[in-house]
């Protein structure tokens, strides 16, 4: 066998309580965020994901206690993003327990960001967001602010940059899709998986577990990271391990 | 009393995940430390390690006497030794990433770049794949066949097979752990690895080499 395709939860956090949004815009409450890794750490999710989507300046106190509880109870790799603008906030949020730091705006804004972390932290702990919609048949841009702010920059271009600063994986959201349970964007996610040599993590849109599969068959996904469909308790982190199983591929369980 | 398990903090990395799992392990005497003087005394001793072989080389070298502490507890006191990650490829000789560094050499070999041949093979190499033991390979009595989280581009390559403990495949085999004696390096995280890595880490605290 060769490596696992990961199964990632992923869970939005604003204010140090895990919400989820449809599309971004509804936000409904749905717990503790320690609480909730537990439970994916018990059902043996391959890798677990907080996003905060506060990311205000005062919120991060909170961020880093909730990252700090979780290491203490969960042993699975942890990935959190949201505001991390600087070397100074990524190595704040490893120091607290987290063991990837995902960079999403800032890493529009100034790219170098990745390669500053990279060298200081190692390419291992950075995730770099990629967040895109598509504008023409075969052509992505990449959006910022939660998908409502246009930049005019190719998504796949931009990709392939983040992996030669020194990501160690990409985090490709389709921001059309996501929150709409209609599947990944698997061209999207494909071509980029085929232009970089890191793994790429499929994002954004998943609605059943047909779309796990579809993620790494036609996206080539190296792991992929789903929301709704395991907080609302629709499935399992073991149907989802078994479904990718089914057909042929490599998983846990 | 407690075992003493000096857990040493030269500066490279996930030090309270570490320090976490051994607790959850069962370890009531984790004190994460960087004092040579503790490092002596210790009964145990853990190198975490995260980043690359380089920066975690010389940040270990930059501390005076901790390499001349834990040569005299490891390889003369023969104190259990785990080394984790980058403090597994550690052990080696040397490593290649960013230039040619000298590593504690405690089990020869080199650090080398992952080169797969099929190209659809990504690099890092990352996330959960086997831990497979050798028939009669060292440290047997840490480790036990399973899955494991693994993170890293480079890999340990032994001069002397009789030293690889555990392999795992990522587009050809790599070593998941060495072992001699006393000492035993683990590529993998068991600290991220669920129960796999707790269980690890247990029969860790328990070994009598």
């Amino acid at each position: 066998m060769t490596v696992r395709v990961r199964v990632i939860p992923c869970l939005d956090v604003a204010n140090g309580r895990v919400v989820k949004g449809v599309n971004f815009v509804d936000l409904k409450d749905a717990g503790d965020p320690v609480e909730q890794a537990r439970a994916y750490d018990a059902a043996g999710a391959d890798e677990l994901c907080f996003l905060d989507i506060t990311a205000s300046h005062e919120a991060r106190g909170t961020l880093l206690d909730v990252v700090r509880r979780t290491a203490e109870v969960c042993f699975m790799p942890l990935t959190v993003g949201g505001g991390v603008r600087t070397v100074g906030d990524a190595r704040e949020l490893l120091l607290a327990g987290a063991d990837k730091v995902a960079v999403n705006s800032a890493a529009v804004s100034r790219p170098e960001v990745v390669s500053d972390i990279a060298e200081k932290m190692g390419s291992q702990c950075i995730v770099a967001s990629v967040d895109a919609r598509r504008v023409s048949e075969g052509r992505w841009e990449i959006f910022t602010h939660g998908g409502r702010k246009a930049t005019g920059i190719d998504a796949v271009e931009h990709a392939v940059r983040l992996a030669q600063l020194g990501a160690g994986e990409l985090l490709v959201t389709s921001m059309d899709g996501d929150g709409t349970k209609a599947g990944y964007d698997l061209a999207l996610t494909r071509t980029i998986a085929d232009a970089v040599s890191v793994p790429v993590i499929a994002s954004g849109g998943v609605g059943t577990l047909d779309h796990l599969v579809e993620g790494v068959t036609q996206g080539h996904a190296s792991a992929v990271l789903a929301a709704s469909i395991f907080h609302f308790g629709t499935y399992t982190i073991a149907e989802a391990h078994a479904a990718l199983r089914a057909a042929g591929i490599s998983a846990r369980g | 009393m407690a075992e003493i398990v000096a857990l040493v903090d030269y500066g490279a990395g996930n030090l309270h995940s570490v320090a976490n799992a051994l607790k959850a392990a069962g370890c009531d005497g984790v004190t994460v430390t960087v004092d040579p003087s503790v490092v002596r005394a210790a009964d145990r001793i853990v190198l975490p390690g995260v980043g690359n072989f380089k920066a975690c080389a010389e940040s270990l070298r930059a501390i005076p006497h901790l390499i001349e502490a834990m040569e005299e507890r490891v390889l003369i006191g023969a104190a259990p030794f785990l080394g984790i990650c980058v403090g597994m490829q550690l052990l080696a000789s040397r490593g290649v990433e960013h230039g040619i560094t000298q590593g504690l050499g405690w089990i020869p070999g080199e650090v080398r770049l992952i080169e797969p041949a099929d190209p659809a093979i990504k690099i890092p190499h990352m996330g959960w794949n086997d831990v497979a033991l050798p028939s009669h390979g060292p440290g047997a009595d840490v480790l036990d066949p399973g899955e494991a989280y693994f993170l890293h581009s480079y890999h340990f390559v032994p001069e002397d097979g009789h030293m690889i403990a555990a392999m795992t495949d990522h587009g050809g085999g790599i070593v998941a752990a060495v072992a001699r004696d006393n000492l035993v390096g683990v590529q993998f995280h068991p600290e991220k690895s669920q129960s796999y890595g707790l269980e690890t880490l247990a029969r860790f605290l328990q070994w009598k080499p």
